[in-house]
């Protein structure tokens, strides 16, 4: 689970960790209300989206006067945001952050994630900061810092001090500098963020080190005992779809292409989309539906897919392991009639009970596809997608 | 011969009294696995079908020679229920449990390396389908009647595609000799690379198929095992083509999140390695065959 800036930073400042002086602001009047109270006389109009990469995106705007912040704000909010990083899509900002401007004297970089080769967390730092960390390690690969972080016994001073002398800080700003890397490493800690990143840490004019950007993801298997951090969430920013399907139990990510999908597995969903691919198609959506695949489930399961307008074909694979064929063919029966589909649906069943599953499905009077092994149920899919586009093209 | 069990291995169950632990210990039981007991804290000096239930994995050791361990805990309590098989000298433990915190399995992993490797506990899993030896022993939740014994070993992290590939494996007439799944996790039990050490040193399996996916990099690092220690070819085929950069698919470590966690990159590193890629996902049981037919 992503959250914004400004909750990560509400997050790292209870930790110690030096922010800007900041406020939030759902209106253009709230905004300059905001500058005003900050005082000063430049402020940083930051957009709150779920994404990083956003200066570039001009979702972060610097202002001079109140006026400015005004300006700046209504153009920002309820506008959609296209990052690298968001697809094409883009996203909503409906908040906005005014901060205190900082002058900036040198951009750091610092971050924590979970390294899996070295099943650790660990701590990343560059004195390059303010750019993507992809592109630092492609430019500059020697000027990346990583220090491997024991969990038992957590980060160790002497870890946090070898990161701030790598970093290049003058002995005179280790102390804080010490207290910012611990700072950080236990607010991951504490919530079970799988990702923390500052970026860029900033040097300001008074030897400060400030998190002047601030970005964190959660381990969503850790939520159940995070009720703090569960509470951040902000469903705008989030595939209405993904949700949904999330609030259902089942497992959906929604793609370009036009072959809806409903599978049992993530292997078996990720290897069906695979062979739709190399069939010459392209899959709509990733769909696990999981073990228990019972009829109130595939119905829902479909619903999901059709949602997507995109969506020309249905193709259902499931490999009955402890559920039987004949048990989920009942459900596809069943939640088509329910659905009142209108599209052509390829059905592959296989594992136990195979037979009187597809006995189920023959009998049913339904005009389903049947498919025998997965290579064939992908080209009837796709085949059938095909025939579609021909005869729209046609008319 | 197998790898991890055999049909003389005693098995308890964690969380043997729930209603998961029940409906696959029951299932494990009908297939012929050496179920011995199980483990459900406050419910010691009961009986669950037909077998003694405990209150701690110590006294299955103890009093039934326990040596491998099936975890169906839920995720809040898995890694405490893991740790205390570890400790208590469980040889082999299966975490099927979804759901278990990242920084959880950190933590269990940090546990393990306490021990010294030759007393060291494995782990598969969590979130696995768990080890079949067709024939001998099941300790997991797959369909038990698709696996036929034979020669091949296969690792992966997908349940349902493990499936698939023992299905198509079958059709061919080609058995296996242990199927183990290491889970959808992005912090595992056992990677791929250990279990290839396993098969690499099992006399009667002659080839291996490993099924990967998008995410980390384990699959890598097996294709340097397998190029660089071992004698049995290694056949395998990678998921997620088609999955975009960033997106979790379905399991917690089905995302990618660098370069080189693609599907695409690492099919074009494990052919540089020499390992034999299955073009598709279909030909998982014919690619197998091939090489089968090449020894």
């Amino acid at each position: 689970m992503d959250i914004h800036e400004y909750q990560a930073k509400n997050i790292l400042a209870g930790y110690g960790v030096k922010i800007a002086e900041g406020g939030l602001a759902y209106s253009p009047e709230q905004a300059t209300q905001r500058a005003r109270d900050i005082g000063g006389n430049v402020w940083a109009v930051k957009a709150q989206i779920h994404s990083g990469a956003r200066g570039k995106a001009g979702a972060i705007k610097i202002c001079k006067t109140p006026d400015e912040v005004f300006t700046a704000a209504d153009e920002l909010l309820g506008k959609c945001i296209v990052t690298h990083q968001t697809g094409p899509q883009g996203k909503v900002c409906s908040r906005l952050y005014i901060e205190a401007g900082t002058d900036i004297v040198q951009e750091l970089y610092l971050s924590f994630l979970i390294d899996r080769e070295h099943e650790r967390i660990v701590m990343i730092g560059s004195s390059e900061g303010g750019m993507d960390i992809e592109e630092m390690a492609e430019r500059n690969p020697e000027a990346i810092i990583k220090i491997y972080i024991e969990p038992a016994i957590g980060l160790q001073d002497f870890q946090a001090r070898a990161m701030a002398f790598s970093l290049g800080l003058p002995a005179g700003m280790l102390s804080q500098a010490v207290k910012l890397i611990e700072g950080c490493y236990r607010a991951l800690r504490d919530t079970d963020a799988s990702m923390l990143e500052v970026n860029p840490l900033v040097i300001n004019g008074h030897d400060e080190l400030i998190a002047l950007d601030a970005k964190m993801d959660f381990d969503d298997n850790a939520l159940f005992r995070r009720q703090n951090i569960s509470e951040l969430r902000d469903k705008s920013q989030e595939d209405e779809r993904e949700m949904a399907a999330a609030d259902r139990g089942l497992s959906y990510v929604g793609l370009d292409g036009d072959i809806g999908c409903m599978i049992n597995g993530a292997g078996l969903a990720m290897a069906t989309m695979d062979m739709i691919k190399l069939a010459g198609g392209e899959p709509a959506n990733f769909l696990d539906v999981g073990g228990g695949a019972s009829p109130e489930r595939t119905e829902k399961a479909f619903r999901l897919v059709l949602a997507d307008d995109n969506v020309k074909v249905m193709l259902v694979n499931i490999f009955a392991g402890i559920n039987r064929c004949d048990w989920i063919a009942e459900g596809v029966v069943q939640a088509v009639k329910k659905i009142d589909l209108h599209m052509p649906l390829i059905v592959r069943l296989a594992g136990t009970h195979v037979e009187e599953g597809r006995e189920i499905i023959a009998k049913s009077g339904l005009p389903i596809i049947m498919a025998e092994t997965l290579a064939d149920a992908a080209e009837k899919a796709v085949a059938a997608r095909n025939e579609i586009v021909a005869m729209a093209q046609g008319e | 011969m197998a790898i991890l069990i055999n049909e003389r291995t005693p098995i308890v169950v964690q969380g043997f009294t729930g209603k998961i632990g029940t409906f696959h210990a029951q299932d494990m039981i009908n297939y012929g696995s050496n179920v011995v007991g199980g483990i459900t804290p406050g419910k010691g000096g009961a009986q669950h079908l037909g077998r003694p239930v405990f209150n701690t994995v110590k006294e299955t050791v103890e009093q039934l020679g326990a040596e491998a361990s099936i975890v169906f805990v839920p995720p809040a309590f898995a890694a405490d229920s893991i740790m205390e098989a570890a400790e208590a000298g469980i040889k082999y433990c299966v975490a099927i449990t979804d759901g278990i915190p990242t920084q959880d399995m950190m933590r269990v992993k940090n546990y393990l390396k306490h021990f010294p490797e030759d007393e060291r506990m494995v782990l598969t899993g969590p979130n696995c389908a768990g080890t079949i030896s067709p024939g001998q022993s099941m300790l997991g939740i797959m369909p038990g009647h698709i696996y036929i014994p034979g020669d091949v070993g296969v690792v992966g992290r997908s349940g349902t595609l493990g499936y698939e590939a023992a299905d198509q494996m079958k059709a061919l007439g080609i058995g296996i000799s242990t199927s183990v799944g290491i889970g959808g996790d992005p912090i595992n039990g056992s990677s791929h690379r250990k279990i290839l050490e396993k098969f690499e040193q099992d006399p009667e399996t002659k080839v291996v198929l490993m099924i990967g996916e998008i995410g980390g990099p384990q699959e890598i690092e097996a294709g340097i095992f397998a190029k660089e220690q071992m004698t049995k070819p290694v056949v395998a085929y990678i998921a997620g083509l088609t999955a975009p950069k960033g997106r979790r698919m379905g399991h917690a470590g089905a995302i990618i999140s660098s370069t080189g966690e693609s599907a695409s990159e690492k099919v074009e590193q494990l052919l540089d390695m020499g390992v034999t890629i299955a073009p598709t996902p279909s030909a998982m049981g014919e690619t197998v065959a091939k090489v089968m037919a090449s020894l």
